[in-house]
């Protein structure tokens, strides 16, 4: 891969075009989910806005919450899809092993970190 | 004795904003109007918008379904801005704000974010062992209240809408706003009413 040509750079190329057609939910709210067990930092370079400590966890979801273009392209510039994102509820005791019974986690997380829980885990690619 | 080294990063932040400004991106005068919107956001903001939701139901039912208009209706200018959601305690949920990536906090409303919410104890902690770092707060939730952290960790930005204690029937707004601490917009303290104000 060639060093990337500073003089490429405009203002517009990181911004989200305004775009208001909806993106279609997969997921709604009560819908039962489980973040993929997925560890793109293995592989290489990335920006991933899901937490280590919840993938491969199963969830909740508590709202959906709109779309909004991936972070995981806007922070290396390339063109980035809006994805939808969602609200996910997790009993906190069972991603620690400690706490307290009741108390829980609420994340925000992209569609395409969310698979249905009860399914058999997806092999990370 | 010379003069302490000017840091790198100076350097090469008065670097990229030259090369903006020469490429037309940003001028002075937009650089000038974000500061200053940025110096005018405070945690008053945020405080007036949760005394308001305790003394008008309908502006309390716009505010929690719609963080962003209510803080709008505040004369805050949110357009480019992440949009506000607001996380409603009830009696038996408290509400817990962290982000555990980076530090995102919602700035147009409560200002700067404090030292210790973007430390890595906070950001580590917050999300693990939530009672325990209320503890070391002195923050003392009543009796079967359950902790629901919210790991702020994309689009929005979050804040607390805590409930109104006890003892402060018939308080104006004024009133309301002084007792809603920048602490109690993030959750990790509870406005305290005259009961607490009198024992301090």
């Amino acid at each position: 891969m060639s060093a990337p040509d500073p003089g490429a750079v405009t203002g517009e190329s990181a911004q989200p075009e305004p775009r208001t057609e909806p993106v279609a939910a997969r997921f709604a709210a009560g819908d039962r989910i489980r973040v993929r067990d997925d560890w793109p930092e293995r592989r290489g370079r990335c920006h991933i806005r899901t937490p280590h400590y919840l993938r491969g966890r199963e969830g909740r979801v508590e709202a959906v919450l709109g779309a909004f273009p991936n972070p995981e392209d806007l922070a290396f510039d390339r063109p980035a899809p809006r994805r939808v994102l969602y609200h996910i509820l997790f009993d906190q005791p069972p991603i620690w092993h400690e706490g307290r019974e009741g108390d829980t986690v609420l994340v925000e997380i992209f569609e395409h970190w969310l698979e249905p829980a009860g399914l058999p885990a997806q092999e990370a690619a | 004795m010379s003069a302490p080294a000017r840091p790198e990063s100076l350097a090469r932040l008065e670097k990229l904003l030259a090369a903006l400004k020469a490429r037309g991106i940003v001028t002075e005068e937009e650089l000038a109007e974000m500061q200053a919107r940025t110096d005018r956001a405070s945690p008053e903001i945020g405080a007036r918008m949760v005394a308001r939701a305790w003394l008008d139901p309908d502006w309390h039912r716009m505010m929690v379904a719609n963080g962003t208009e209510a803080a709008e209706r505040m004369g805050v200018s949110m357009a480019g801005a992440p949009p506000l959601g607001v996380l409603e305690d009830r009696p038996g949920l408290h509400h817990l704000v962290v982000c555990t990536l980076c530090s995102c906090y919602p700035r147009a409303v409560l200002g700067y974010p404090p030292g210790w919410y973007k430390s890595f104890e906070y950001r580590s902690r917050a999300v693990r062992d939530p009672r325990g770092v209320l503890a070391e707060w002195g923050t003392v939730l009543p009796e079967g209240t359950k902790i629901r952290v919210v790991d702020s960790t994309a689009d929005y930005r979050w804040m607390v809408l805590p409930l109104r204690p006890a003892g402060t029937e018939g308080w104006s707004e004024d009133q309301l706003a002084a007792i809603v601490t920048r602490d109690a917009l993030v959750g990790v303290a509870l406005p305290q009413g005259p009961v607490a104000a009198a024992a301090e």
